[in-house]
């Protein structure tokens, strides 16, 4: 026991200690947290720099006086030249528009907009919201429909999903539940090609310096075999709760930083709602509504079970397909031989994460997905992609009892191949002689 | 130190030992002996318990081999390596903790060789930033870093440059004299048969013969005999019931024989026939080499299956 130990601590500390190690694990938080900081910074941008000037030429006449200037942008009327109205835009500074508003929009429905850099979508939606309005309530009052009473019967229903448990009712998020879902199975299925891998490299490596025979020399080579897969898997572990805690300091830094900004925007959101009144601000209040609906719905999901099955399965499937690796790594003398072993390692992983996306997300409490995730080989996607939306304790604990069961089983018969495959050099193997190694007694 | 009884190793199509037993005595330097693939290495894998047996068994000084054993028994493998990337020091140190040391004490045994050596500036270094020689000390370091009562080295002299051969070959000679049991495994017998108390030679997974080095000359002693005079006029031709001349060369003034001395005569009554004839320069046993040994056994095999 201490042996594997002394192992588990080399296989560790020569892969923690690397500088690459570092770098990834400190660049991959940075770079969600850039990804998320652009995000805001670019949304609150948009609705900033919106101010801007539209000079109008409206040529059918309806439009006259019925544009209401904004917060944002200011309707100016321009004379009927419209070659020297081009030519002002082009000379004057800030953001000016020119709109032509043909004589038979009324019909046409269409208007141009020309400018020295295209409009913003904030600006076009704009412009194009009020013509709506004014279009609207001109055919409202030729149907003879009263505008206000119109508003007045408009009915609004909100949906609110809730999910019925054993401790009451909660708030339920498909949303966020596909979301999560989705991003657990592509970490997973990276993460343990990744660090399995890393097992198979670290065992060619060891076997192409020889080395493999003087260490089994004073170990079995059952203890180097384990001893090297927990080793990496202690680093896939450190690596990822480094990950969860930087990104969560760094999550912390870069909110309250934006915290003035986001709230100073929410402010000028409302403020320009009072001015504009119904539909001016229509879109950016929608726009506003959905960042709202995200943080909401991010909210209710669990993450503290999410982060812990994660933790679990991950480390579940990595033994068991760890293991797998570690035979194939035996049994070749370089990397590019692996090849012809790693189907039957791909496919099981393959399957499950082509299937999570059409199939479980859809539907994650039906047949199929529960079989999945009960499977060992399955289970480690599959489950973690049910997870967000919630699955009774007695099927996680099952799962889990089975990959137990499924990772002791394939480190055993990995086992048996690796012992004898550690020390044969030079030999091109077969699936037939695997089954051979693994039946040698001893 | 050692007994072996009756191993057999079976592979699926092959057999790498059958029925092999053997003893090493302690303190003794000992041959392992054969040509490749006669199952040398199967049976060093076997006695640090790398492989099991599919019969018979080992015994270490009396106590059946167990897993206790490995921390007193140091292995050169034939096939040698070490983790480029990882520093010598601690890779030493690594080493010598799996063989059981802890951690002060493979600390202590590794600057007392570092230092014997003269390796201490190599502490930091990695295995790729030195040279084959170089890399060749730190393996042969780290073999016997643990002080081990058994020492098994296979092939040991292949692939070490002749400076370093001679250097280790006293250190082995070093460690032999201070209690440690050596076993050379070679197909090279010439290389190590003047070092070597007792051998086991094998061939094809079986035992030809084992034993003491003298005694298996004695029993392979031929009387024959090489004999230099100062060539003469007359020539000298065969005695019947004295001796026969198995060859004859003549270089200069020389003449060189080989003699076949006849049953039940010794060397003293050729040479009280030969001395009033011819004028001796040299005489001189011809004693078979393992070597020869080995291939007349195998031939002697040969001709009677």
């Amino acid at each position: 026991m201490n042996k594997i130990l002394l192992i588990i601590k080399r296989e560790y500390l020569s892969r923690v200690r690397k500088k690459s190690f570092l770098l990834v694990t400190f660049l991959v938080p940075l770079f969600l947290i850039g990804i998320y900081a652009l995000t805001i910074y670019l949304t609150a941008k948009s609705f900033e720099s919106n101010e801007a000037t539209v000079y109008t030429i409206d040529q059918s006449g309806l439009f006259a006086n019925k544009m209401a200037n904004t917060g944002k942008i200011t309707f100016l009327e321009a004379s009927d030249d419209i070659a020297a109205e081009k030519k002002r835009i082009l000379s004057e500074e800030g953001k000016t528009f020119l709109l032509i508003i043909p004589a038979d929009v009324s019909t046409s429905s269409r208007v141009e907009l020309f400018a020295k850099e295209t409009a913003s979508f904030g600006v076009q939606d704009e412009i194009t919201d009020q013509l709506e309005d004014v279009l609207r309530d001109r055919a409202y009052a030729a149907a003879g429909i009263d505008r206000a009473t119109l508003e007045s019967i408009s009915p609004r229903v909100s949906l609110s999903a809730k999910e019925i448990t054993e401790d009451g009712e909660k708030d339920s998020s498909a949303g966020a539940a596909m979301g999560i879902a989705m991003s657990l199975s592509i970490l997973v299925y990276i993460c343990l090609f990744l660090y399995g891998s890393q097992v198979m490299r670290g065992i060619i490596e060891e076997k192409n310096s020889r080395i493999v025979e003087v260490i089994i020399s004073s170990v079995k080579p059952f203890q180097l075999m384990m001893g090297k897969i927990l080793g990496i898997g202690l680093v896939g572990l450190t690596q990822f709760i480094l990950w969860i805690v930087l990104s969560t300091a760094l999550m912390g830094i870069a909110g309250t930083g934006l915290m003035g900004g986001s709230n100073a925007m929410v402010a000028k959101v409302e403020n320009q709602e009072l001015v504009a009144g119904n539909g001016g601000s229509a879109v950016v209040g929608s726009e506003m509504g959905m960042v709202d609906k995200v943080t909401q719905e991010l909210g209710k999901v669990d993450f503290q079970t999410i982060i812990i099955t994660f933790l679990l399965y991950f480390f579940g499937g990595y033994l068991l397909y760890s293991a797998l690796f570690a035979a194939v790594g035996s049994a070749v003398d370089s990397e590019t031989e692996t090849q012809q072993f790693m189907l039957p390692i791909t496919i099981p992983l393959l399957f499950t994460y082509i299937l999570s996306f059409g199939v479980l997300i859809n539907d994650p409490h039906g047949t199929l997905a529960f079989w999945l995730s009960m499977i060992p080989f399955t289970s480690p996607i599959a489950m973690l992609v049910r997870v967000p939306f919630g699955v009774p304790v007695w099927e996680i604990v099952l799962s889990f009892a089975l990959l137990v069961g499924g990772f002791m089983l394939t480190t055993w018969m990995a086992g048996r191949i690796y012992r004898v495959g550690i020390l044969m050099y030079g030999k091109k193997a077969s699936y037939k002689e695997l089954v051979k190694w693994f039946r040698y007694k001893g | 130190m050692l007994e072996i009884r009756n191993i057999v190793k079976q592979y699926a199509n092959h057999r790498a030992l059958d029925d092999v037993s053997t003893r090493v005595e302690q303190g003794s330097i000992f041959g392992l002996l054969g040509p490749n693939g006669a199952g040398k290495t199967s049976l060093i894998r076997i006695i640090n318990q790398i492989t099991a047996p599919d019969g018979g068994e080992i015994y270490f000084d009396g106590e059946r081999l167990n897993p206790n054993h490995i921390g007193r028994i140091g292995y050169l493998p034939e096939e040698r390596g070490l983790y480029k990337k990882m520093e010598i020091g601690e890779q030493m140190l690594y080493l010598a903790q799996l063989k059981g040391l802890s951690k002060t004490e493979a600390i202590d045994r590794i600057k007392h060789w570092f230092e014997k050596m003269e390796m201490q500036s190599w502490w930091h270094k990695k295995v790729e930033d030195l040279s084959k020689g170089m890399q060749q000390k730190v393996q042969f370091v780290a073999t016997v870093v643990h002080q081990p009562d058994l020492i098994i080295l296979d092939e040991p002299f292949t692939g070490f440059d002749p400076v370093n051969v001679n250097i280790i070959k006293e250190e082995i000679l070093a460690l032999n004299r201070n209690g440690a049991t050596i076993i050379f495994s070679t197909h090279r017998m010439e290389s190590v048969e003047e070092l070597c108390d007792s051998i086991v030679l094998i061939n094809k997974s079986k035992k030809i013969l084992d034993g003491k080095v003298k005694e298996i000359k004695n029993t392979y002693r031929t009387n024959t005999y090489r004999l230099e005079y100062l060539h003469q006029e007359k020539q000298l031709t065969d005695v019947a019931g004295l001796f026969d001349i198995t060859s004859r060369e003549i270089t200069g003034d020389n003449t060189t024989l080989t003699l076949q001395i006849a049953s039940g005569m010794t060397i003293n009554d050729v040479l009280a026939y030969l001395i009033p004839l011819v004028q001796i320069h040299e005489l001189k046993e011809v004693i078979p080499s393992i070597h020869d040994i080995f291939v007349q056994h195998v031939t002697a095999k040969l001709k009677y299956s």
